[in-house]
């Protein structure tokens, strides 16, 4: 068997004979390197957060954080990671360490690891600019599309820092001590990195590359094919394959419920997934791209994802976390779904047989069931343009930053002379699946976009889907969620427009 | 002032000191109970069998689990050379032969490896005899289900007083529990050495506890169990009670395979298995004068203990002893009981029923106020102790006059009549979101209720050359106590900071410790300290008198060099005690503290328990979407009396993290089990950090202002402070009412606010329905129904309602 290796904080680790289960965080614990810490291992409370080298579009590395719980080790072969022991020691703090322990950042300690990198992979993040680039239009180092940017209405301000510090870095990072000001002024008053900074020069050079992997150990086999051809021809042949991409989704099961595959095939770095391209009529993204690359690439080009992703979870599972996955895993609740049945997109479905398109709304069959065959892997997803004029993305939830939703409901409006001309309203959480609101759809086409209008379809949208009770909201509170949201919409619609006219 | 309190000049006492392991917590350096198990060669995992049944007797067959690979032993009852049980009332068997909640640990499997532990686990076989189970507190209290003693308040005679008030409303106030989340899950990590003593690491707060039950499940002498708390990643009480059966399991362990055994929960086990914040259903009768001062209450308080009694009792003492929070009630009667229900063993969390008793009367009032016809920060202030009044418990209040200060202070800091004027333009201006402004205040005491409790000691060495390595009793949980105890040593000593170490807190350093609870480590550990260094600086003075030709009572220790009055010589501390350890003068000593002047009679419900209050103020802006129910923290302010704080920096770390801890109870998080009767009956279904939503970025308050009240010398505690970790919890009340009064704003004048709790977006929600329709019946007669929301007038004078009427609310 050849040998397996990771870089962990400059130095070669070899992987050999670890069982493919194992996450990256008892692989570190278990091997002399117990900074990072587990607090949930479901990828909640970021205590286990490393920095992951990956690739930027211009061909050098970005530094990303990522939740090490959920990561297998295995997936790790080749890369390059670094956690907070490798960041600074006690002796030579990192400028971000410095920050922490000086502001009171850290009471008892134990996120501290875990936000250290996080905010380690804010502080090296290439398009981060003082705030005040951001005031006269959006210079291209600002980039609209960076994070937190995107879709951040009037809160922008208060979520970013002078030094463009975005506080959705941190989203994915809880601490139980300190109320988090402290740790706020600590990102807040962070500086650039100095010349000569091991881990920013390290930026300009290539991430490692994609390394395939065929390991087996007590029975468990990790595979990372070196194409897409191999991929399907794997997946095609091995009936129990489990396909795990950002492992955001399957990394939970491992821990929490104690799944075991015998066969898992990585496929997030995959050429042939992680392609996006914007043409005339479509905008292709692969289906391999985590979350946050394709909200850094599409820059705020599909103004409805821009609203969704700062929704989405938290930063480190949108590092790490597919679109591919998101739609693969069949959850009812979801929250590209419901932003992409309102975008009208489709799936490319593909296997050893060739590819298929399927439209997403005829996708879900049933709670976790879809249309996918077991040979077939999302390849990409397409959203058609022209883009509707007026989208939004509300999504219920008790926690503002990382919660699941209770009710998500995405809407796509196109407006002609004040008349409602086309509209697709995507849903989640009120029902098995995902699903398209039709019978509010036809009760706004064709009618002036008023108050009456709205009143009549937010009756109908009221009774939408099949919502249950449970331990997020209750059945009548769901209910209520699809009938107040396209009030809100309009509320804020006819604000907007009042703020133009003035 | 007292010596106690007494500062030298120039104290380290007072500074802006980091945290003392800051560096270590960075960079990942500090080590935590499970990181030294996870470096140390041939240990064994220790996982449980827990019970999936919410009350049954049980029988349980091992045999199974030896079939899987790596599993080296199981635990059970039969293994336990001593008692069998990790309680303080002998009511927590160890390994049980009746599960009484739903995730009750039943058997321990140890493994060579986790996954081995793991599996080996699933292999048991579990049968169950079901038995009838209580879930709710409702349940319980229906069923008679009760345990411990009942107590009661009592003061002047609220019957009468309720007769002949001019209001009289009545209620039921209910909530939640709320699961502590240290971040650090419950470990513990047990080696016999080579002496066949036990030493066990574990993440608690009370060694002291964790040794006794050590030694009595083995049925060992307490002198052959050490037991290191190094330091918890958090614990807010949760790490009170809880860890000892768990140190227990893996000491016993240890004995039986004469390996090193580690137990860590993983987050699902430690939520489903350890006690929480106790529920509490409590039904009240409250009357008023015509000028709103309270003239009564009645209540009867139902905590949820939960399966057994563990702390529920002085939890519902501490409850009973602060539902006046910061007003005097003339006339109280309060019955408190607990009830026993299927379900974790409630356990103390920061507050201790303190935040249960406040939340009664802070309900209260922003219930009432509204059809009182004033503003609830009016209602709250004339209501307000003043000088010389007593608790119904019988305590003078001492400095209550703060309350009034702070207040004032902190309308001025927050700027409130002005905001309060710019909220109600905002409102008037917006139809579908509200804002609003509400302060509210905390007395808090301090002390044990126990008076035992309240001693400690310390163990203070001074070497040769200078250098100072400190022990006390206290664990370190992040609340900084280390910290402090490094700036009262080095204050004592005269010595700068970097002079002094502190090394972990052991059982065979200090014995016979009190948990480190109760917000009392810096006061009663401090107090341990001073007296330690004292000593040792009395001596040292001897020496160096002769040395600087002066009265040894003219001796100064300052910036660590030793002075004396008058003279021009400085010589270094380490030079001095090089000297007196030639002399032969002991160089370190044994400190201790006792607090003086308390005395409690717990049957009848009097006494002064508490050395002294602590007092704050709190105002909270918030924003209510009337679409979802969802809202935004704008602003907090807060003044918060530390007394004469020993580390600013620490005591706003623990006021702020405290706020927002507090802000999550009331507002967010949320422990739903399952009351049905299928199968998961008593399941918790909120255990896992993806359902059970705490504070995160998105609840720290936009802007976020903490002041420390200032000239605050409190003259009975160390070098002048008091104590911070539990009294701030309750400032968050300030959040849930605003969110009432915003909530409020949806409605007509005088239309009362029943906001669930916690006040989740949901809850948040179906309140403004309330007040929506109350505002719509409110607009009836005047035609057609609209939408325009009746904005609130101040001093409205409210519906006229008949005097003592009661009114249900």
């Amino acid at each position: 068997m050849p040998d397996i290796a990771v870089t962990v904080n400059g130095a070669v680790r070899p992987l050999n004979g670890v069982p493919a289960h194992t996450t990256a965080l008892d692989w570190l614990r278990e091997t002399g390197l117990p900074g990072s810490k587990e607090g949930c291992a479901e990828g909640e409370c970021g205590a286990c957060a490393m920095l992951l080298a990956t690739p930027t579009a211009d061909g050098g590395t970005a530094w990303t954080p990522v939740n090490a719980c959920l990561v297998p080790v295995a997936a790790l072969n080749g890369q390059e990671i670094v956690t907070a022991e490798g960041l600074g020691g006690t002796e030579d703090l990192h400028p971000v360490q410095a920050k922490l322990a000086e502001a009171g950042g850290s009471q008892c300690g134990y996120c501290t690891p875990g936000f250290a990198c996080s905010m380690a992979g804010e502080y090296y993040r290439a398009d981060r600019a003082p705030a005040s680039s951001h005031d006269e239009g959006c210079p291209a180092d600002a980039a609209p599309g960076a994070p937190g940017a995107s879709g951040a209405s009037g809160a922008a301000d208060a979520e970013h820092g002078p030094n463009g510090f975005d506080l959705h870095s941190l989203s994915g990072n809880l601490c139980r001590c300190t109320g988090y000001r402290p740790i706020r002024d600590a990102a807040y008053t962070l500086g650039f990195p100095e010349a000569g900074d091991e881990l920013a020069e390290r930026r300009r050079r290539p991430a490692p590359d994609p390394v395939p992997t065929d390991v087996e150990v007590d029975g468990s086999r990790f595979v990372r094919p070196a194409s897409l051809a191999d991929t399907l021809r794997i997946l095609d042949e091995e009936p129990t394959a489990v396909l795990v991409a950002g492992s955001t989704d399957w990394g939970v099961e491992v821990n929490l419920r104690g799944r075991r595959a015998p066969l898992v095939v990585a496929i997030e770095q995959l050429d042939e997934l992680r392609t996006l391209t914007v043409a005339d009529d479509v905008v292709e993204i692969g289906a391999a791209l985590s979350l946050s690359e394709i909200e850094r690439r599409l820059d705020g080009r599909v103004p409805l994802l821009a609203k969704l992703f700062p929704q989405f979870a938290s930063r480190l599972i949108r590092n790490r976390g597919t679109i591919g996955g998101n739609l693969g895993t069949g959850s009812p609740i979801g929250d590209t779904p419901p932003a992409l049945l309102a975008l009208g997109a489709s799936l490319v479905l593909a296997s050893v047989d060739g590819e298929r398109e399927v439209d997403l709304a005829d996708y879900f069959t049933g709670y976790r069931q879809t249309v996918r065959a077991r040979n077939e892997l999302i390849r990409s997803i397409r959203i058609p343009l022209p883009l509707a004029e007026i989208t939004a993305f509300h999504k219920i939830a008790k926690r503002r930053f990382d919660d699941i939703s209770s009710v998500a409901v995405a809407f796509a409006l196109d407006l002609r002379d004040g008349v409602v001309v086309d509209a697709r309203i995507g849903l989640g959480g009120v029902a098995a699946t995902p699903l398209r609101a039709r019978d509010t759809e036809a009760a706004l086409i064709g009618r002036p976009w008023n108050i009456a209008t709205v009143r009549a379809a937010s009756a109908v949208l009221r009774t939408e889907g099949t919502p249950m009770s449970d331990h997020r909201a209750s059945a009548e509170y769901r209910s209520h969620m699809l009938g107040t949201s396209l009030l809100k919409l309009y509320s804020a619609t006819v604000i907007e427009s009042k703020e133009v006219s003035a | 002032m007292s010596a106690l309190a007494e500062r030298p000049a120039n104290p380290v006492v007072g500074l802006r000191a980091t945290h003392e392991s800051a560096k270590l917590h960075v960079t990942g350096a500090a080590m935590y109970t499970d990181d030294l198990a996870a470096q140390t060669v041939g240990t064994l995992t220790a996982w449980p069998v827990q019970s999936t049944n919410a009350h049954a007797r049980v029988s349980v067959d091992v045999a199974s689990a030896y079939d899987v690979p790596g599993v080296v032993r199981v635990l059970t009852a039969d293994d336990v050379p001593g008692v069998n049980d990790a309680g303080i009332k002998h009511d927590e068997p160890l390994f049980p032969s009746e599960a009484m909640f739903y995730g009750h640990a039943l058997v321990w499997v140890l493994g060579e490896t986790q996954e081995a532990a793991r599996l080996g686990a699933e292999a048991v076989r579990v049968e169950y005899e079901p038995l009838p189970s209580y879930v709710t507190v409702r349940d319980a209290i229906a069923a008679e289900s009760f345990q411990g003693i009942a107590r009661t308040v009592a003061r002047g005679d609220a019957a009468s007083a309720m007769a002949a008030s001019d209001r009289v409303f009545e209620g039921v106030t209910e909530f939640g529990g709320q699961e502590h989340f240290y971040l650090e899950t419950h470990a513990s990590f047990a080696i016999r050495d080579s002496e066949g003593q036990y030493f066990v690491q574990c993440s608690t707060q009370h060694p002291s506890e964790t040794q006794e039950i050590v030694a009595h499940v083995l049925d060992i002498p307490s002198n052959e169990v050490t037991v290191q708390s190094l330091r918890m990643g958090g614990a807010f009480g949760g790490k009170e009670m809880q860890p000892h059966g768990f140190a227990a399991i893996a000491a016993l362990g240890a004995k039986l395979t004469g390996r090193p055994v580690r137990l860590r929960l993983n987050r699902t086990q430690d939520i489903t298995m350890t006690g929480k914040r106790h529920p509490f259903h409590i039904e009240w009768k409250a009357g008023f004068d015509a000028d709103g001062m309270i003239q009564a209450l009645e209540a009867t308080l139902t905590a949820d203990g939960g399966w057994s009694i563990d702390l529920s009792e002085p939890v519902l003492g501490r409850a009973l002893c602060h539902l006046d929070n910061a007003y005097w009630i003339p006339n109280v009667h309060a019955d408190g009981r607990i009830a026993k229900t299927n379900k974790t063993s409630q356990t103390a969390f920061r507050g201790f029923g303190g935040p249960q008793g406040v939340f009664l009367i802070e309900d209260i009032l922003g219930r009432v106020a509204p059809q009182l016809g004033l503003a609830p920060a009016d209602l709250r202030r004339r209501n307000f102790y003043r000088p010389g009044q007593s608790t119904p418990y019988g305590q003078l209040v001492k400095d209550a006059e703060r309350i009034d200060a702070i207040w004032s202070e902190l309308l001025a800091d927050s700027d409130f009549t002005a905001r309060r004027a710019e909220i109600d333009a905002f409102n008037a201006a917006h139809h579908d979101v509200k804002r609003a402004l509400s302060i509210t205040p905390v007395k808090f005491g301090i002390s044990f209720n126990f008076a035992a409790f309240n001693q400690a000691g310390a163990l203070v060495h001074v070497y040769k050359d200078g250098s100072v390595l400190i022990n006390h009793g206290g664990t370190e949980m992040g609340q900084g106590l280390h910290t402090k105890m490094l700036q009262v040593a080095a204050t004592a000593l005269g010595l700068e900071l970097h002079q002094v170490r502190l090394a972990p807190t052991r059982t065979d350093k200090v014995p016979n410790t009190s948990a480190t609870a109760a917000s009392s480590g810096a006061d009663l550990n401090g107090g341990a300290v001073k007296n330690a260094c004292e000593q040792i600086r009395e001596r040292i003075a001897k020496v160096a008198g002769r040395l600087l030709g002066v009265d040894e009572r003219d001796v100064r220790f300052e910036g660590g060099f030793v002075t004396g009055l008058g003279k021009a010589d400085r010589l270094p501390f380490a030079e001095v005690v090089n000297a007196a350890y030639l002399q032969r003068v002991q160089l370190w000593a044994a400190g201790y503290y006792r607090t003086e002047g308390l005395h409690w009679n717990p049957d009848l419900m009097q006494g002064s328990p508490f050395k002294y209050f602590a007092y704050g103020c709190a105002a909270t802006e918030v924003e209510v979407d009337g679409f979802t129910g969802a809202y935004r923290v704008r602003r907090v302010d807060i003044v918060h009396d530390v007394g004469d704080s020993l580390s600013p920096m620490i005591d706003i770390g623990q006021v702020e993290g405290a706020y927002v801890q507090g802000l999550g109870w009331l507002t967010l998080e949320e422990l739903r089990w399952d009351e049905s009767d299928g199968p998961h009956r008593g399941r918790l279904k909120t255990q896992s950090a993806s359902t059970y939503k705490l504070p995160s970025f998105s609840e720290m308050p936009e802007e976020f202002n903490v002041r420390l009240f200032e000239r605050a010398t409190e003259s009975g505690a160390v070098y002048g402070s008091k104590a911070v970790g539990e009294p701030p919890f309750m400032l968050a009340f300030s959040a849930r009412e605003a969110i009432r009064e915003a909530v409020g704003a949806f409605g007509p004048t005088g239309h009362s606010v029943e906001l669930g709790s916690p006040a989740t977006p949901e809850a948040v929600y179906w309140a403004i329905e309330a007040a929506r329709e109350a505002a719509s019946l409110a607009d009836a007669p005047s035609g057609a129904p609209t939408e325009a929301v009746a904005q609130p007038t101040t001093d409205a004078a409210g519906e006229p309602a008949a005097a003592r009427e009661t009114v249900r609310i």
